[in-house]
């Protein structure tokens, strides 16, 4: 009685959201009620006895999937205005295409008969104690193992696809080269100088890695400007 | 089966209590508390400020590629849970059907990292 009642109250969100996601003006309202009747799709898989389903849904749908569509309705920048102002336009033309594949529905679902045994297929056959998962994992490695490794290829190519369409080079950018700064030895950087008295700094600093622009030779230093004492460091001075 | 669903009733009562409680706030926002909007109580919001953006702003493309590759091995690690809690059951044979999987998506982890697609700069 209650899973009934919960069927019934998935499935009518489920319509409801599905039909507001293609209704919704902003897209980024559709995907969020996509992402809502994704929820509401599991709860219907986890009724009819797929578990493994239900969770994969909610993981790999909601978690990742509904995310990259985020991304890809943020990206397009959909500009709303031009999109209204094509409608009378394209309006014959969408009308034809609508109106045959309305046709073309109509024909085959018209045609449509339910095989007589769909009843007990609807809720899949689950061997008795096993659960859900363990049973999917008896079938897909041994019985189906060329369809698993096909997944797997088909895995490895989308993505090479997604590094080879989105991946660009940039010449701008700051990589850390990490064997350059492990590399790096102290004696490049730092010199320890027993300094005597009385003698200026310049007399002794002889850069290693690279030489400071040498100052110009009229401006005085500003270092030994008062006066110091010592024969070192005044040749700013003196030459003034 | 039945047993199944009846694990996850819980889950169920919590979804129920979770849209009663949203029910009652927002119902009892609108029916007991004054609505008097102006245009200045129902702008953006933003840290104090007026909106300094179009919130629909582009993004780099990076940030697709990397919700992509996530995809990726997302979906292997979805297969590695049915394989292991089988994995007694299947033998040799499943063991090396997973570990060809696994070796062809490390193929493509391999030319990833040499790309350099998931570096950041």
């Amino acid at each position: 009685m209650i899973a009934s009642i919960a069927f019934y109250v998935f499935a009518a969100i489920l319509l409801v959201s599905a039909a507001m996601v293609v209704t919704a003006r902003n897209p980024v309202h559709s995907v969020l009620f996509l992402i809502l009747s994704f929820f509401n799709a599991a709860a219907l898989f986890l009724l009819a006895g797929a578990e493994f389903l239900a969770m994969i849904l909610v993981i790999v749908y909601v978690g990742a999937v509904a995310v990259l569509f985020l991304f890809v309705v943020m990206m397009l920048d959909v500009n709303f205005a031009e999109l209204r102002g094509g409608f009378q336009r394209y309006l014959p033309v969408g009308a034809t295409v609508g109106a045959v594949l309305f046709v073309e529905l109509a024909l085959v679902l018209g045609g449509w008969q339910i095989a007589p045994d769909a009843g007990q297929l609807r809720f899949a056959p689950q061997p008795p104690d096993v659960h859900n998962t363990a049973a999917l994992g008896r079938l897909i490695y041994t019985d189906y193992v060329l369809l698993f490794q096909i997944a797997g290829l088909v895995l490895m190519v989308a993505m090479i696809g997604a590094i080879v369409l989105t991946l660009r080079e940039r010449k701008t950018s700051r990589h850390q080269s990490i064997a350059a700064q492990v590399g790096r030895d102290v004696r490049d950087t730092l010199e320890l100088v027993n300094m005597p008295l009385g003698v200026g700094v310049s007399e002794f600093y002889r850069p290693l890695v690279e030489q400071p622009p040498p100052l110009h030779s009229d401006q005085p230093v500003i270092a030994h400007a008062g006066g110091g004492h010592g024969d070192g460091g005044h040749h700013a001075a003196e030459k003034r | 089966m039945q047993s199944v669903l009846g694990s996850y009733f819980p889950i169920l009562v919590f979804i129920a209590i979770a849209g009663v409680i949203a029910l009652a706030l927002v119902l009892g926002s609108v029916l007991a508390a004054r609505q008097k909007p102006y245009p200045e109580k129902l702008s953006a919001y933003e840290c104090g400020f007026e909106a300094f953006d179009d919130a629909r702003r582009r993004f780099d493309v990076r940030f697709y590629l990397v919700s992509l590759l996530f995809i990726i091995f997302d979906l292997e690690v979805a297969f590695l849970f049915p394989w292991a809690v089988s994995l007694s059951h299947i033998g040799w044979f499943g063991f090396l059907s997973m570990m060809g999987f696994l070796a062809v998506l490390t193929v493509g982890f391999i030319y990833e990292w040499c790309k350099g697609a998931l570096d950041w700069e």
